[in-house]
């Protein structure tokens, strides 16, 4: 009972985001931006298109309509999953790029997100089970190293010392030239053979995060007085922390990770670049350099709404592991 | 042995007596002197706190070490920072003329690092200044205020957390241009959201206390309130998250700057790495010239997490006890 209204109102509110998200967005791309539309689409060179042509651009984009008109023809554009043409790709339709690209990063967010969430949990009940040992203080003291460090530049040493020092791994790309000659396992070995670095990189970045969060949900559990008690009746150490802490430090844990999936996302785009990985990160950053707003106008909704059903995802599990949120 | 709370700044609330307060009379002069002498004294507690943190003593000096090497860059020779102006050989491992090696234009890497630094710090203190007005003004507004209010600024910020950030900074970014300005106003738009979640939930625990309804029952307006009373006990768990927030600006900057999104014509330390990204040091294998800049970030963010975690540790004594 209280299940489904909980559910149910965290879809409608996922919902409410969505649109006012998709409101912002056009309002961020079609009317606050300064400048020549028209200069938009032909990215920048806008000046050296003949009158003609300039017409040409304005009536087929609707640009000469009213802000209500374009607003929703723009709506209408979204939900038929056209979201417009891409100048770069000539015309190509965003989603159709966007589709090309999207299942690298899916693979390489979707595992460095499950590597370093496990990882980071892991070690933080280590290290909180076992305050003030050497393994709490090494792994406080890395995880805060590399909470400090841009994602990129970590890609960028390890690119350094693997590929160009060592030699290991291929320098950047997310397959050979040849790949199309490679049989199904050398395909596989190919493909994850270049993702490894990307990989690390991110997962690398994100451990320390959860991690520390992990650390001090368990420390602040365990200065709870249902521990106490449990200790007190003779539970034995091992099911106090198992049974009794962990399941209510992972509370917080959980929230984080939804929280940080955007970020995530942020460090996905840049280690792309660094890796020459093909995936919508470094689509993204095409877009950047070509100007080419309405592929990013596409980007930004797609990386957005992937944040929104993630967090949706959170707060279910949020709900499965902590019944007194359903209640409430 | 459990300390109260720090209030740094604030009216202080009733504090067990040290040897000092029962040797002196109440000083002399008004309210305001007394006022004054508290925060005095508060002040130094503070400061005997924290000068026995270590970690934070360790931040509170790579950051005084890199803020001079800032105000340096201001007035040092900025001559060899120019492609047209290189004076050394490209690529260079570091030598006794460049101790940090060049770039591939044969720039003194140790120059565009000293020069990076003046940017970096720059745009995270700045930015992060916006982020603290916006998340403090609306985080205080929604605390004290509740109600509807409470509810469209909270839904808002929720919106802004949703938002992932450095694709809405892209975004901005790349539609308003590429200044240093632009820079700044983007990172203090997308990060106030957390911010402003923190001052909310302390504005509300605050806002229950007896001396706030002691107050108003004397006629305190709202203004008076929350200038008075809320602010000034906000204040600490404000300043430990800006000093957080710095290390998240720095940070962004040189997400952005390493995009193409900064300024072009201002060195900082992700600009840096931008180029040597393009350039392919990484491939070529000049360690020195991917290394300084991104040593120099960590070092600094480390710096800012460390100096507030230390803070968090004075301010919360909960975090202490463990």
């Amino acid at each position: 009972m209280g299940t489904r209204r909980y559910v149910l109102r965290k879809l409608v509110q996922a919902f409410i985001t969505l649109v006012a998200i998709l409101i912002f967005n056009f309002f961020l791309f079609r009317v606050w931006s300064p400048g020549d539309p028209v200069s938009f689409l032909t990215r920048g060179q806008g000046a050296n298109i003949s009158p003609q042509e300039r017409q040409a651009l304005i009536e087929e984009y609707g640009l000469d309509e009213s802000t209500w008109v374009q607003f929703r023809e723009y709506m209408e554009d979204t939900f038929t999953l056209k979201l417009g043409a891409s100048s770069f790709y000539q015309g190509e339709p965003v989603m159709d790029v966007f589709l090309r690209n999207l299942w690298p990063t899916l693979l390489l967010v979707g595992i460095s997100t499950l590597l370093s969430t496990i990882i980071g949990i892991w070690a933080g009940i280590r290290s909180g089970w076992r305050r003030g040992s050497a393994f709490d203080r090494t792994s406080m003291i890395g995880s805060l190293v590399l909470y400090s460090m841009p994602e990129f530049w970590l890609g960028m040493l390890l690119l350094l010392f693997f590929s160009s020092t060592l030699g290991w791994f291929p320098v950047g790309g997310r397959i050979s030239i040849n790949a199309s000659e490679l049989s199904g396992v050398g395909y596989v070995v190919d493909v994850a053979n270049h993702m490894f670095l990307p990989l690390l990189t991110l997962t690398l970045a994100y451990v320390g995060q959860f991690y520390l969060v992990m650390r001090s949900s368990l420390l602040d559990v365990l200065g709870e007085d249902y521990i106490t008690t449990a200790r007190a009746k003779g539970v034995p150490e091992r099911r106090v922390l198992n049974h009794h802490a962990v399941r209510n430090a992972l509370l917080p844990t959980v929230t984080l990770v939804a929280l940080s999936f955007g970020y995530v996302i942020g460090g996905a785009i840049t280690v792309e670049v660094v890796f020459s990985y093909q995936g919508l990160g470094l689509l993204t950053y095409t877009a950047i350099i070509a100007k080419d707003y309405w592929l990013l106008q596409g980007l930004f909704l797609f990386f957005t709404l992937a944040v929104i059903v993630f967090n949706l995802f959170a707060d279910f599990t949020y709900a499965y592991l902590d019944p007194r949120v359903r209640e409430a | 042995m459990q300390t109260p709370p720090l209030h740094v700044g604030a009216e202080t609330p009733i504090e067990p007596l040290e040897e000092e307060d029962l040797q002196a009379p109440a000083p002399p002069g008004g309210p305001r002197r007394i006022r004054w002498t508290r925060r005095r004294k508060a002040l130094h507690r503070f400061w005997r706190e924290f000068r026995k943190d270590t970690m934070g003593m360790v931040g509170l000096a790579i950051l005084v070490f890199f803020l001079g090497v800032a105000i340096f860059a201001i007035f040092a020779d900025t001559s060899g920072t120019k492609i047209t102006e290189a004076t050394g050989e490209p690529l260079q491992p570091p030598s006794w003329d460049y101790p940090f090696g060049t770039d591939n234009y044969g720039r003194s890497v140790l120059t565009l690092t000293i020069q990076g630094a003046k940017v970096s710090l720059l745009v995270g203190l700045t930015a992060t200044v916006i982020t603290m007005i916006i998340g403090a003004t609306i985080g205080i507004a929604a605390g004290y205020r509740g109600g509807g209010t409470d509810s469209v600024l909270m839904r808002v910020t929720d919106w802004g957390l949703v938002i992932p950030w450095l694709v809405l900074a892209i975004s901005l970014a790349s539609i308003f241009g590429q200044s240093l300005l632009i820079i700044i106003l983007v990172i203090g738009l997308t990060t106030w959201p957390s911010t402003a979640r923190l001052v909310r939930s302390q504005v509300l625990s605050v806002k229950e206390r007896a001396y706030i309804e002691r107050s108003r029952a004397l006629g305190a307006s709202d203004w008076y309130l929350v200038t008075r009373h809320v602010l000034p006990n906000v204040m600490p768990v404000i300043m430990a998250n800006t000093v957080l927030i710095v290390a998240i600006a720095i940070l962004s900057e040189t997400a952005l700057s390493f995009l193409g999104l900064g300024d072009p014509f201002s060195i900082s330390w992700g600009q840096i790495l931008q180029q040597a990204n393009d350039a392919g040091a990484s491939t070529l294998g000049a360690w020195w010239w991917v290394g300084a800049p991104g040593v120099c970030i960590v070092l600094v963010v480390l710096a800012f997490t460390m100096i507030g975690f230390a803070l968090d540790e004075i301010i919360n004594p909960k975090i202490r006890e463990r």
